[in-house]
C-alpha cells in the first residue's frame, strides 16, 4: 500500500490544518470564502472522473449540485434532518440521477451525452421552480442550528465538514485513477471501439463513473442551503457551477487527480480575490478568459504545462 | 481434421438499403489458417465487425467455441477469445506502449485478481515477442507505421485469444517489412492461434492461408486452396474483370 501512504498522510495533514484555521483565523470571511474554493475542489473533482478520465464532457454541473442543495432543502423542510443525513441523501439522489443520464445516453457516443447534460439541467430546474415544498422560485429560508461546542460558528463547521468532503472526492478520484477502472476509462477515452475489443465493458465503466461524478457533484450541494442561509433556484442552478467544474480540471489538468485540485484552488481564490476587489461580474470572466488561453495554448493545464518543463530540464 | 472454432451461419448486415453482408456462411476449424479476400466495399470488415461485436448481425447467427455469441457485447467476445486487430491502426495514444498492453492484461487475462497482479513484466515480454522491447515505455505517437500495426497485434495477442482476426494489418508496410510481419503471424499460428487475415497483399494471402475466401458485394464467391482460388474464374473477373 506504499502509494496510499504519503496520500493519507497528507490528507490527514490537510484535515488538521482545516480544523487548527477553524480554531486560530478570527476573520469570517476567511471560511465563507473557503468553503466556496474547497466546493470547487469537490466539484471539478468530481466532473474529471467522467470528463477528464472517460472524456465525457458534462455540462449540467450545475443540475448535479442543485439537486444535491435541493435535497437537502426537502430533507430540512420534511424532517429538520441533520446535516449528515442531508449529506447521505444528497449522495444517493444525485448518484442516481447520474445512473440514469448515463443510462439513458452513455450508449451513444461523445456529443449526445453533453447535450443531454444540458437538457437535463433545464429540466431540473425547470421542476424546482414549480415545487413549492422547497419553495419554488421564491426560494427557501433555512435555519443554521447552533454550532457545536467546538466551533465558533456554524460556518467554521461547514468549513471543516467541507475539506473532509473534497479529500474523500479526491480519495475516491485517485483510487479509480490509479487503479485498473481507471485504466479503463482512459482506454474509452483514447478510442473506445478499441477498448471495447480488448475485453473493456465500456458500458458497464461509463455508468459507473457517471454515477460516482453525479453523487460527489450532489455532495458538494448537499451542505450549501445551510451555508448561505436561503436557497433559491437561479443561484443554486447558476452557470457559474457548470463552468466552474469544466474549467478548473482543463486548466489544472485533466490527466490526474492533482489538477482539478490546482485549477480549484487557484481559480477558485482569484475568483473570490476578484470579487472582493473588483466585481463579482468580473469573476466569470477571468473564468472564460483564462479557459480559452488553457484550451489554445496548453491543452494538457497546468499538470502538463510543469511536466513539459520538467521533461526538458530533465533531458538537458 | 479438428472441429469447428468459429460458426458463421446464414449472417445478413444492412446499413439502411444497401446490404452489406447478404446470408454468409462460414466455419473456422481450430487451428487453421484462413485469408480473406475481396474488392474493396465486398464486406470484408463488416464481417469482421459482426464476428467480433462491434456491430450486430440483422439476421443469421455467430457461435464460437459452441456458444452462441450473436448478441454478445464485443467485450464479452474478447473475454471468450476473439481477438482483433483494427485497418487503421486505433492504439490508446495517451498511454505508453506497456500500458496498452496493460488493458487487455487487466480486462481479460488477469480478470478475476485484477487487485493484485502486476501486469507490467507480462506486457514487457509481449512487447518484446513482437520486437517492440526497446520501445516499452514510449508514447505511442512517437510510433512508425510497422510499429503502430505490431502494437496492435501485441495488444490484440495480450487477450490470449484463441482466434485472432487481422484487418489489412499489412497495409501500408514495404516489402521487408510483409515478411517480417508474417513471419511473426506464422510463428502465432504455430503456437496454436486460429487466424483469420483479411489482405489485399496477394503474396502474403498465398503464403500465409491453408484456406482462402473470396467476398464480394456481401456474398462469398469463391472458397478453397490459395492455388485454386487464383485459378477460380469468378475470382479472376471480380480482379481483373472480364
Amino acid at each position: 500500500m506504499g502509494r496510499w501512504t504519503k496520500f493519507i498522510v497528507g490528507a490527514v495533514a490537510v484535515l488538521v490544518v482545516a480544523l487548527l484555521l477553524a480554531r486560530l483565523v478570527s476573520n469570517e470571511y476567511f471560511f465563507f470564502a473557503g468553503y466556496v474554493v474547497l466546493q470547487f475542489v469537490v466539484l471539478a473533482t468530481a466532473w474529471n472522473i467522467l470528463g477528464g478520465y472517460a472524456g465525457y464532457v458534462n455540462f449540467g454541473s450545475g443540475a448535479f449540485f442543485a439537486v444535491g442543495a435541493y435535497t437537502a432543502v426537502a430533507l430540512i423542510k420534511a424532517f429538520a434532518a441533520p446535516l449528515l443525513l442531508q449529506l447521505a441523501a444528497a449522495v444517493l439522489v444525485s448518484g442516481l440521477m447520474g445512473l440514469a443520464i448515463g443510462a439513458m445516453t452513455l450508449r451513444l457516443r461523445g456529443i449526445f451525452f453533453s447535450i443531454a447534460t444540458v437538457a437535463i439541467a433545464v429540466i431540473c430546474e425547470t421542476a424546482v421552480l414549480n415545487w413549492g415544498f422547497v419553495g419554488g422560485a421564491r426560494g427557501a429560508t433555512v435555519l443554521q442550528p447552533p454550532a457545536p461546542a467546538l466551533f465558533a460558528s456554524y460556518a467554521r463547521l461547514l468549513f471543516v465538514v467541507m475539506s473532509l468532503l473534497a479529500v474523500l472526492a479526491v480519495a475516491l478520484a485517485r483510487y479509480i485513477e490509479i487503479s485498473w477502472i481507471g485504466r479503463g476509462l482512459r482506454a474509452i477515452r483514447d478510442n473506445e471501439e478499441a477498448a471495447e475489443s480488448v475485453g473493456v465493458p465500456t458500458l458497464k465503466l461509463k455508468l459507473f463513473a457517471a454515477t460516482a461524478s453525479g453523487a460527489l457533484m450532489g455532495m458538494a450541494g448537499a451542505p450549501f442551503p445551510l451555508y448561505m442561509s436561503f436557497i433559491e433556484p437561479t443561484s443554486a442552478f447558476s452557470l457559474n457551477y457548470a463552468v466552474s467544474a469544466l474549467a478548473m480540471p482543463i486548466i489544472g489538468g485533466t490527466a490526474s487527480w492533482a489538477g482539478p485540485v490546482i485549477g480549484a484552488v487557484l481559480l477558485g481564490s482569484a475568483q473570490q480575490i476578484v470579487t472582493v476587489t473588483l466585481s463579482s461580474e468580473l469573476n466569470v470572466l477571468v473564468l472564460g478568459v483564462l479557459l480559452v488561453a488553457f484550451v489554445v495554448a496548453a491543452p494538457d493545464g497546468i499538470l502538463g504545462l510543469v511536466r513539459r518543463l520538467l521533461g526538458k530540464a530533465g533531458a538537458k | 481434421m479438428s472441429e469447428a472454432l468459429l460458426e458463421v451461419d446464414a449472417v445478413t448486415k444492412r446499413f439502411g438499403g444497401f446490404v452489406a453482408l447478404s446470408q454468409v456462411s462460414l466455419t473456422v476449424r481450430s487451428g487453421e489458417r484462413l485469408g480473406i479476400i475481396g474488392p474493396n466495399g465486398s464486406g470484408k470488415t463488416t464481417l469482421i465487425n459482426c464476428i467480433c461485436g462491434s456491430l450486430y448481425s440483422d439476421a443469421g447467427s455467430i457461435g464460437f467455441d459452441g456458444v452462441e455469441v450473436t448478441r454478445f457485447a464485443a467485450h464479452r467476445r474478447a473475454r471468450l477469445g476473439i481477438a482483433r486487430s483494427f485497418q487503421v491502426p486505433r492504439p490508446f495514444s495517451s498511454m505508453t506502449l506497456a500500458e496498452n498492453v496493460a488493458v487487455p492484461l487487466e480486462y481479460v487475462a488477469h480478470r478475476r485478481s485484477l487487485h493484485r497482479a502486476d501486469v507490467s513484466a507480462e506486457a514487457r515480454a509481449i512487447l518484446a515477442q513482437m520486437g517492440l522491447a526497446d520501445r516499452a515505455d514510449a508514447p505511442t505517437l512517437t510510433l512508425t507505421q510497422v510499429d503502430l500495426r505490431k502494437l496492435e497485434l501485441a495488444r490484440a495477442l495480450a487477450t490470449r485469444p484463441r482466434l485472432l482476426i487481422l484487418d489489412e494489418v499489412m497495409a501500408g508496410l514495404s516489402s521487408v517489412e510483409v515478411d517480417e510481419m508474417l513471419g511473426i503471424i506464422l510463428g502465432l499460428s504455430r503456437q496454436g492461434v486460429t487466424i483469420m487475415m483479411i489482405e489485399h497483399i496477394m503474396r502474403a494471402i498465398m503464403r500465409f492461408s491453408e484456406r482462402v475466401v473470396c467476398l464480394d458485394a456481401g456474398c462469398i464467391m469463391a472458397e478453397g486452396t490459395p492455388a485454386q482460388i487464383v485459378q477460380d474464374p469468378n475470382v479472376q473477373r471480380i480482379y481483373l474483370g472480364d
